[in-house]
């Protein structure tokens, strides 16, 4: 049953709002009967409408909003179809989160290969944003272990697409956004665990040269890495911040009353949140307390976590997006070329500093050399240090991000379009430059009157 | 596992999917009843991927009541033994339509009642010669007093409502337990888009009411429970006023 009303939705930075009208079929029969009443799918295949599927509007800015269209709400076709415990391959569909997966498959032993900050995504939003971790250096994105996936097209067809089959639709539906069509079913690999605990340590950086040094040192010999950033430091201590160095722990490493019950899902009571982990930080609602977490970081010390509190800090306090206020907030999020990254994260730190606009949340990760073999994906990663930034809306907001995407430009790199709401059909382009015409040609060929649209496609003239 | 299998009636309701994932994680098998063969069995495949469950399904259409009794039959020649049986059916219905046509009006009273009953009826027999179990009837508050702006649906989760009450009755010293629910708003497809609702609550809080009903062998449930409260105040107001009412 089709809304009657156009409802007002927004991702979850709650900027922008964009006018919409919602479905949310509950089978694959009610999702063609979606599909076809929007006008997206008519005999002739020409549509009439705008049409795009949303998972869990965990994207920051306007991506999955189809403005004015019909935006289809994917969460209720969140079934799991096959299991292999011989494999880990599993297929399902696409509205299945990354939560539920963690749920089901933790106690059999299996994790999900990459998990983004909050476990509240669904599959078809990972695969559609091509989401990374905090193991891209190891391990590259979602897509990775993506083996497959079906395709409902604007034709009304689904189409099987892996590496070999329809494989240019494939490349281009990962990082595509949604605009190449709705992702119906998929199959990807699941990575072995031995415990659904975390060992892991943190280490102190005085700096930012300190701190990439710390990445060079320490990365290759861990799964997860990530930095949390000072953004207000300035001058020697600028890029000051606390490295998380992480890895699944393995049985022998856990204490003794946990080696029972490796596998559980319930985070153990026993097991303490450490303070100097991230939830404490964002506990406290300002900046300056920065300046206690730093110190109050035992570098060094291995520690072990349950895999909720580690990955997933922020989800446990719900609804934070709304912290900001009505106005909602932005998140940036840029990656930048290993050559250039230091005078880059520089200039933006420099930036930030010299505004006075210390980011909530300010993360440094580093992407490796596994990224999207293809040239016609839109896929965000590309080698190199990736930092992201949060701003409350305000009125030179767009001013300043502005200058951020010509620093960002002039040293290669690029914007993550799952949290951009600001860049321009220009900057875009520039950024994206040679893969989104070959993109382009791929969108043209599938989707030739552009059905799939959303808000964030009709700012970005991305057609 | 308890090896105790609960069949369900109408599985791709949106409360019953929320309800078979509960118990299948309680250790209950499954068997899923609907009208919708693909779906049944994609819904099959995630239970007993995500819980472990035995789980099979057979199709029926509530309106089909000359095929009930068969259905049953096939029913428990699949599973061997039902232990509880749980009918989520339902249709809204559109109250302006039910208004001017009659067989429409007749459809949302078998969808919810009529053929509620004729598929009860050889299961509240079986039961009852098993002298164990539970039939969980999912009624609505709109059957606790009728409002213009939906006395089809009301009066026919009305008689659902009696027939429960009645059944129950008859079958407690069977050592059968009949649970009446009676929701409020939930977040499903029946509401999905519609004007005038709230405090809607998520079929998954529904379920874990029901569940819970079921092991303290609960009689009748209003969920969540504040409806109780809502309820007890809309049928004590005097006719009088009531009918001057827009509700
Ligand atoms: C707290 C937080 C932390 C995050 N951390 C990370 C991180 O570490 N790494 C990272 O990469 N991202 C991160 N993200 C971003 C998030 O992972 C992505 O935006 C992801 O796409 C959100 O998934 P979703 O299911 O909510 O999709 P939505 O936001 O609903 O949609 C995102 C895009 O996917 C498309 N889409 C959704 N479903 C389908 C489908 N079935 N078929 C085709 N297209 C579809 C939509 O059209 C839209 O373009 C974070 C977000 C939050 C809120
Ligand atoms: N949602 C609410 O706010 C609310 C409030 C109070 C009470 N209830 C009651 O709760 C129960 C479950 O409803 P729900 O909210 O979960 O909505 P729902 O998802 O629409 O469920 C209705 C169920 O009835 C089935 N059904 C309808 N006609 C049928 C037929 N001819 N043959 C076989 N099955 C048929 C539907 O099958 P298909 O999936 O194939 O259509 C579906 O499984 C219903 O009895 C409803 O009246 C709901």
């Amino acid at each position: 049953m089709a809304g009657q009303d156009s409802t007002s939705l927004s991702g979850w930075g709650r900027y922008p709002s964009v006018d919409t009208f919602i479905d949310r079929p509950e089978s694959r029969a009610s999702l063609l009967q979606a599909v076809q009443n929007s006008g997206g799918t008519n005999s002739s295949g020409a549509g009439s409408g705008d049409l795009l599927a949303r998972g869990k509007g965990r994207s920051y800015g306007d991506a999955a909003e189809a403005a004015c269209g019909q935006t289809v709400l994917m969460e209720k076709l969140n079934r799991f179809m096959a299991f292999d415990s011989e494999t880990g391959l599993l297929r399902l569909e696409p509205g299945v989160t990354i939560a539920e997966i963690l749920q089901t498959f933790i106690p059999k032993g299996w994790f999900s290969p990459v998990v983004p900050g909050t476990k509240f995504v669904t599959v078809g939003g990972a695969i559609a944003a091509d989401i990374h971790g905090k193991n891209h250096h190891r391990d590259g994105s979602f897509s990775n272990f993506v083996t497959r996936f079906w395709l409902l097209t604007a034709a009304g067809e689904i189409i099987e697409c892996s590496r070999i089959q329809n494989a240019d639709i494939f490349w281009a539906t990962i990082g595509g956004m949604g605009l190449t069509g709705i992702i119906v079913e998929a199959e990807l690999t699941l990575s072995p665990i031995e415990s659904s605990y975390i060992s892991y340590k943190s280490i102190r950086a005085d700096n930012l040269t300190e701190l990439m040094g710390l990445f060079d040192q320490h990365e290759e010999r861990h799964h997860y890495s990530v930095a949390w950033i000072d953004c207000l430091a300035q001058k020697n201590s600028l890029g000051r911040g606390v490295l998380l160095l992480g890895d699944h722990a393995k049985l022998t490493d856990l204490p003794e009353q946990l080696k029972n019950h490796p596998l559980t899902l319930k985070p153990d009571k026993q097991v303490t949140v450490p303070f100097d982990m991230p939830s404490s930080l964002l506990n406290r609602y300002t900046m300056s307390t920065f300046n206690s977490l730093f110190y109050a970081v035992k570098t060094n010390q291995e520690k072990i976590a349950d895999y909720d509190s580690y990955f997933f800090p922020l989800d446990a306090i719900g609804s934070w997006n709304r912290m900001y206020g009505k106005a909602g907030f932005i998140q940036y999020q840029c990656v930048i070329p290993p050559a250039a990254s230091k005078q880059a994260l520089t200039e933006i730190l420099n930036a930030c500093s010299q505004k006075g606009w210390g980011s909530f949340l300010a993360v440094l990760k580093r992407f490796g050399s596994k990224t999207c073999p293809s040239n016609t994906s839109l896929s965000f990663p590309i080698a190199g240090y990736t930092l992201t930034l949060d701003f409350p809306v305000k009125a030179s907001l767009i001013e300043f991000t502005r200058k951020l995407d010509e620093l960002v430009i002039s040293h290669g790199g690029r914007v993550y379009l799952a949290k951009d709401a600001c860049l321009t059909p220009e900057t875009f382009r520039t950024m994206y430059n040679a893969n989104f015409e070959n993109w382009r040609q791929i969108k043209h060929k599938i989707d030739p009157d552009n059905v799939f649209r959303s808000a964030l496609s009709q700012r970005l003239e991305i057609n | 596992m308890n090896n105790k299998t609960v069949l369900i009636l109408g599985a791709t309701s949106g409360i019953a999917k929320a309800t078979a994932q509960a118990l299948a994680a309680k250790g209950y098998g499954l068997h899923l009843a609907g009208r919708d063969k693909s779906e049944l069995e994609i819904l099959s495949q995630d239970l007993s991927i995500r819980s472990g469950a035995k789980v099979s399904y057979s199709l029926f259409d509530v309106h089909n009541v000359d095929s009930h009794q068969q259905f049953f039959k096939d029913v428990l020649a699949q599973c061997g033994t039902i232990y509880g049986a749980l009918v989520a059916v339902g249709e809204l219905g559109d109250q302006i339509l039910a208004q001017n046509d009659p067989t429409h009006a007749k459809r949302i009273i078998d969808a919810n009642f009529t053929g509620v009953v004729s598929l009860l009826t050889p299961i509240a027999n079986y039961l009852e010669e098993q002298r164990q179990g539970f039939i969980v009837g999912i009624s609505s508050v709109a059957g606790d007093r009728g409002r213009q702006s939906n006395y089809l649906y009301g009066s026919s989760k009305a008689g659902l409502s009696a027939f429960l009450s009645g059944l129950r009755n008859r079958l407690a010293k069977s050592n059968v337990q009949v649970l009446t629910v009676k929701p409020g708003f939930v977040n499903t497809k029946m509401t999905f888009g519609k004007q005038g609702m709230f405090l809607v609550a998520e079929p998954e809080d529904i379920a874990k009411g029901i569940v819970a009903a079921i092991e303290k062998r609960q009689n009748v449930i209003y969920l969540p429970w504040f409806w109780f409260w809502i309820m007890k105040i809309i049928r004590s107001i005097p006719e009088p006023i009531f009918i001057r009412m827009k509700m």
